[in-house]
């Protein structure tokens, strides 16, 4: 048995031994999910410490298990990690992790609440994890249906109904239309299989048509972009993390978003190059979208939870970016920003979360001076914030950076507008919401609100130290990336190909001060 | 000529002959059991008569043929049978006579069986008219409510209107061809594949059928019908005459007139796009429970029809495992109407209000059943959904027809439209706050176990469709398409 299948499967076994959990074992209930995330969060770290000395298989994936499930479509239950998938499963199980502990804010049904929690959490590591086409899809469907039911049971405010409405949906849609051209893609490369390595190494070697290309490629774009809120389908995400419950925002705006980021990078660009190539003009334009028009819509909310929604939104477009380029340092940096952007979005929600348990409001109006009550989950806002807006010592800042080297050579222009974007816009959004939550005067009516104490301190420590680390020291997931994303870009013509040596190029900041930000060249 | 292939069909028969006489021996307090001993009597079918291909062959100068198809579908009919037996055990309290219903069941059943195995049009014919006769009977079996004889009146009329055309159309090609037999047509099939006589003939048969699977524009009478009929009725007509209707279709469609079928993919195409579209739309405001299950089972009839549209192998064989998983699905529905809405009058989707805290056994079939309908993982509805895409891309791919890719957006949009009205019901069982009665509802040891069959097959289909799937396939090889 690989450790992928325990660390997906132990969440999925938990949520089935919690179905008969009677459901007034409250304590027991809530134990369960936090040990479950726990153990599966400490296997995802194992996994990723011991992945350099791992095996590798034929096909460079390591931790790999593979058991026929449908013999007829060539359907295997087949997991493994490589680079471009072993951040996300380690990012996926810490932030399962801190969203379990973050559920204490539910108060009634916990017994479906910690279920659906737990369905998510194995769901989604399990389609990242996933070497297969129909597990790939089938588990992240399985990760999504919770969500919905979440938010219209145990979401908040006006719009609830709505925005539940509205997700459910969009992002159906969007799984349905991914869908489409998944099997469009098993059909069309004749491999007659639906496991991802054999898939890629048959079309390689006999290429799909431009055509074909071309009628999938769009499938895949539009199906994951709107799983993504990639502009101008975007529109579910604030309002749904809005209407959320904390720990469903973050699993949701932190794991389950990166999904069709994931699926472009792994499934689309490996497999339908020249229509890629075709496509990346309308993507850059459509991510600019993503970082100006909604940078600029971020800008004018009065709502914490919408702003924090929309400047996820808009950091998806970096991402888009980065796969845009097509250059191996923007791919790389897309998925930096991928891991990164989990922690940050899954750290902001759990912050808002708290203040909205404590205040009953995130009308940034009525909030001010916060940080003189509680100068714990002040500073960490502060801190996400800065991450949020591309301080160096945060990963973000990494994975952005890099993402703009990557894309420089491809769409100069549109680089230049998302380095305002994400310097301006985010710096003016993100420190003016600091400023109207944390500091000025402190309203009379919050004196009474308390900070968080050492146990809730937890996840907010545990997503905070993770950016850190990968800020600081981002070889260690960089290292990691690069070959494999070379081996995703192994069948283009890159426009950058004058660019230096897009097959060996290494990044690497600089530890002591993490400002300096180098290329090798080998 | 063997004879005996058709035993199973005359063990059937005459055992629904044997329950009419032992309602008159049997003494009150244990008829009961009458309804069991069919159910004991059709498990001991399924396990020993329909073992492997022993049975096999034709017979009858090959109107009746026992073959990997038929006995799939005889699988089937029996193992729905069994589980409305069940079902109608639960609601023998609230009809006069239960034990003649319990007959009535296994006759519509025989004539379900014989439809499994037509390969001839008069065999076809005759199997379908048992099927419908006896449902006439079957759904006005309430004659004390009203709404029930006025189901089977509107059933009655309909239904020989569907029959007077399958008549005209069986006459019309015996007519130009002079033969019945389907394979004897597949042959003849091509020569007469521009007979304007001909094709209305088939046509014709194709109203019949489509009035059986309540396919538009013959689906008017499905939501009068299972609103009205009394919900073991119900559920056997959703299930059991639906899927024999589809067999039928398979059998006529692709042994008989595959030349002819080859030249309908468009007709076909737009006849499923409407049936998906008008089901979902119609059941959006639907308050009846049942009302609302026969408006999704004319959509699902549009899902089951976008297998046939295919026009290939895998269409075929997801239509087979579709309608396994449809199966359970539906009847775990039904099981939980029947015994949830016993005293009330209306059947109203409120009336599910608080059942979480009532049954949660029954809640949790009932949520089970409404996602694997809306084709939810890990449930059976999901990889049937998926299997019936695959096979509309795969025709799209090797025809080249833009019309698929038009079915199959329509397809999603019918599925994005269902997951409102079957969320809906989940809402109002764990959250809705205008529960009256909250007392616990009791529940029979058989009851909780075919609720437990129907979770079991649900999931088990769902999740290990490898076993089901090569039976499928094996099944639909059958065919000529």
């Amino acid at each position: 048995m690989s450790i992928l299948t325990y660390i997906a499967g132990l969440p999925l076994l938990a949520a089935l031994a919690l179905v008969i959990v009677p459901r007034n074992y409250r304590v027991p209930i809530r134990a369960m999910a936090v040990l479950a995330t726990f153990l599966s969060a400490t296997l995802a770290v194992k996994m990723f410490c011991g992945f350099g000395s791992a095996a590798m298989d034929a096909d460079g994936y390591r931790f790999v298990q593979q058991i026929p499930w449908v013999d007829s479509l060539g359907i295997s239950y087949h997991v493994g990690v490589d680079g471009l998938n072993v951040g996300l499963i380690l990012m996926g199980a810490i932030v399962a992790f801190a969203a379990a502990l973050c559920s204490y804010e539910i108060k009634s049904r916990e017994k479906e609440f910690y279920i659906l929690l737990l369905l998510m959490t194995g769901g989604i590591l399990g389609a990242f994890a996933s070497l297969d086409l129909f597990f790939f899809y089938f588990l992240h469907e399985l990760a999504l249906v919770p969500t919905f039911i979440m938010i219209g049971v145990w979401g908040r405010g006006e719009k609830k109904n709505y925005a539940t409405f509205q997700i459910t949906l969009y992002l159906s849609v969007g799984a349905l239309i991914a869908l489409i051209g998944l099997i469009a893609l098993y059909l069309q490369s004749g491999a007659n299989t639906f496991d991802i390595p054999k898939i890629i190494a048959h079309v390689q070697a006999n290429p799909l048509s431009p055509a074909a290309q071309n009628f999938i490629f769009p499938l895949l774009l539009f199906g994951f972009g709107i799983l993504v809120s990639l502009w101008p389908f975007h529109s579910w995400a604030p309002l749904g993390y809005a209407a959320a419950p904390s720990p469903t925002a973050m699993l949701h705006a932190g794991v389950l978003k990166k999904f069709g980021l994931y699926g472009l990078i792994r499934i689309a660009l490996p497999l339908l190059p020249t229509a890629a190539q075709h496509w990346a003009q309308v993507l850059a334009w459509l991510c600019a979208g993503n970082i100006l028009f909604i940078g600029w819509v971020a800008m004018r909310q009065r709502n914490l939870n919408l702003l924090i929604g929309n400047s996820s939104v808009a950091h998806m477009g970096f991402i888009f970016l980065g796969i845009a380029s097509l250059s191996l340092i923007g791919v790389s940096g897309a998925v930096l920003i991928m891991v990164a952007h989990g922690f940050l979005a899954a750290l902001t929600f759990a912050l808002s979360g708290y203040l909205y348990q404590q205040t009953g409001t995130l009308q940034m109006s009525d909030l001010g001076g916060l940080c003189r009550k509680l100068p714990f989950i002040g500073t960490a806002l502060l801190m996400a914030a800065m991450a949020g807006c591309g301080l160096p010592g945060f990963a973000n800042f990494v994975g952005e950076v890099t993402v703009f080297f990557g894309a420089w050579q491809a769409f100069p222009t549109i680089t230049v507008l998302a380095l305002w974007g994400a310097l301006v816009i985010g710096g003016v959004y993100m420190t003016r919401a600091i400023r109207n939550v944390l500091h000025g005067p402190l309203p009379e009516k919050w004196n009474s609100l308390t900070d968080a104490y050492i146990w809730r301190k937890l996840p907010y420590a545990l997503l905070l130290a993770s950016l850190f680390v990968f800020g600081i020291w981002p070889r260690l997931l960089t290292d990691k990336i690069t070959p494999d994303a070379a081996k995703v870009l192994a069948g283009y013509k890159t426009p950058v190909a004058s660019s230096p040596a897009p097959s060996c190029g290494q990044l690497r900041a600089d530890t002591s001060g993490s400002q300096l930000l180098v290329i090798e060249n080998k | 000529m063997n004879a005996s292939l058709i035993s199973l069909e005359m063990l059937v028969i005459g055992f629904g002959l044997v329950l009419m006489l032992a309602d008159v021996f049997v003494p009150a307090e244990r008829r009961p059991l009458i309804g069991y001993a069919a159910i004991a009597m059709l498990g001991f079918l399924l396990f020993n008569c329909l073992g492997d291909a022993g049975l096999a062959g034709t017979a009858f100068h090959g109107e009746f043929v026992n073959d990997n198809l038929a006995l799939f579908f005889k699988r089937f009919f029996i193992v729905a049978a069994i589980l409305v037996l069940f079902i109608a055990a639960e609601f023998a309290d609230r009809i006069v006579a239960a034990a003649e219903y319990y007959s009535l069941v296994l006759f519509a059943l025989a004539g379900m069986l014989f439809a499994a195995s037509a390969n001839d049009f008069l065999m076809l014919f005759v199997s379908i008219e048992l099927i419908t006769i006896t449902f006439y009977v079957l759904v006005s079996f309430q004659r004390n409510r009203l709404a029930s004889l006025e189901a089977g009146v509107k059933y009655l009329i309909l239904g020989a209107l569907s029959s007077a055309f399958m008549v005209f159309g069986i006459a019309l090609i015996w007519g130009t061809t002079g033969k019945l037999g389907f394979n004897e047509l597949a042959v003849l099939a091509p020569q007469f594949a521009d007979s304007k006589i001909f094709l209305l003939g088939v046509l014709l048969v194709l109203v019949g059928l489509g009035f059986k699977i309540a396919a538009f524009p013959f689906q008017i009478w499905a939501p009068d019908v299972y609103q009205g009929a009394p919900t073991p009725t119900t559920a056997f007509l959703a299930v059991g005459s639906k899927a024999a209707g589809f067999v039928l279709l398979l059998r006529v469609l692709f042994t008989a007139v595959p030349a002819v079928t080859a030249h309908w993919a468009n007709l076909l195409i737009v006849l499923s796009g409407i049936t998906i579209l008008y089901g979902n739309l119609c059941a959006l405001p639907q308050r009846n429970l049942k009302r609302l299950f026969g408006y999704s089972s004319i959509s699902h009839a549009g899902y089951l029809l976008l297998g046939i549209a295919a026009l290939n192998v895998s269409g075929q064989a997801a239509i087979l495992y579709y309608l396994a998983g449809y199966l359970f699905t539906v009847l775990a529905g039904f099981l939980v109407i029947a015994l949830v809405l016993r005293q009330l009058e209306t059947e109203d989707v409120s009336g599910l209000a608080g059942l979480h805290q009532r049954s949660p056994l029954l809640a949790a079939t009932m949520t089970i059943s409404m996602a694997s309908l809306a084709g939810i993982p890990p449930m059976a509805g999901f990889f049937g959904k998926f299997l019936l895409l695959t096979a509309a891309v795969k025709a799209a791919q090797t025809s080249g027809n833009h019309g698929y890719y038009c079915l199959i957006f329509t397809a999603l949009a019918g599925v994005v439209i269902s997951l409102y009205y079957y969320f809906g019901v989940i809402r109002v069982m764990y959250w809705s706050k205008e529960a009256k009665d909250l007392s616990p509802i009791e529940l029979s040891a058989p009851a909780m176990t075919t609720a437990w069959i129907c979770i079991a097959g649900i999931f088990w289909i769902g999740l290990f469709p490898n076993t089901l799937l090569n039976f499928a396939n094996a099944a639909a090889a059958v065919l000529k398409i």
